[in-house]
């Protein structure tokens, strides 16, 4: 209990301080302790696996990612103070999450939640459903990960 | 045991400071950033309905949303360095040839 709302409440923040921050650096180490926090929300959820996925492939592959583009590119360049869109911004936020608050607080949801068994979560039965429910998925999402490579080969590849 | 409705509302915050994001940034890596988050917010709601439902599908899906996200974030960051080495600025408002 203690525990989800200090998760939530870093995450909150730390995602704030993504959209917030000026520094593009500071913007991707906000990103990758939101993405950590969201890890051990899944840890709690009974999908130890999931989490461990999302530490590996986020903070392990994409963040690094990130951070050699903004090395690549103009790091200490900050953007320029522009107030334009702020309203429009706070506008759309507020739309937005009133109305996802108040379709979700609308239901009643399940009271007591599902009594999680031993193997629930474990990555033996996360297996057993991606290799016989969803093998045609998991297919197609090997081939979309190698047009993804040969795509970003030939977009960054200099003079053509 | 957290309700699930307390997971659902964190998971709706997050996607409305990604929104955000992506609308007041002018910053395209931020933006790109700003995606990710939206996408681990709906990851969040796929694992606690899985948890609270009893299913392992909703792992299962994450595991595709996690597939698709990193293939977008591979493609999205070569077209910013290819836009880039173009135009020399970060600023989607600079990027208007196909304005009307």
């Amino acid at each position: 209990m203690i525990i989800f709302y200090t998760l939530a409440a870093l995450l909150v923040l730390s995602s704030l301080m993504v959209v917030f921050q000026r520094n593009v650096v500071h913007c991707a180490m906000a990103l990758v302790a939101a993405l950590f926090l969201i890890a051990i929300l899944f840890v709690t959820l009974q999908a130890p696996m999931v989490g461990v996925l999302q530490i590996l492939v986020y903070a392990g592959a994409i963040m690094v990612l990130f951070l050699f583009v903004i090395m690549l590119l103009n790091p200490t360049s900050l953007e320029p103070r522009r107030g334009l869109w702020w309203g429009f911004g706070t506008v759309v936020a507020l739309l937005l999450g009133g109305a996802l608050a108040a379709l979700v607080s609308h239901d009643e949801a399940p009271a007591d939640p599902f009594t999680a068994t031993e193997l629930f979560g474990a990555p033996e039965s996360l297996a057993k459903s991606l290799f016989t429910d969803f093998v045609l998925p998991f297919e197609i999402a090997s081939v979309l990960l190698l047009i993804a490579i040969v795509g970003a080969v030939v977009l960054a590849k200099r003079g053509n | 045991m957290v309700p699930l409705n307390h997971y659902l509302i964190l998971s709706a915050a997050i996607f409305a400071i990604g929104v955000v994001g992506v609308v007041i940034r002018r910053n395209l890596i931020v933006v790109l950033m700003s995606i990710e988050l939206m996408l681990n917010a709906v990851n969040l709601t796929f694992i606690a309905f899985s948890r609270f439902l009893g299913s392992m599908e909703g792992q299962v899906i994450v595991f595709f949303v996690m597939a698709v996200a990193a293939a977008e974030a591979v493609v999205g960051l070569a077209i910013i360095i290819s836009v880039f080495r173009h135009r020399q600025s970060l600023d989607p408002q600079e990027m208007q040839l196909l304005k009307w």
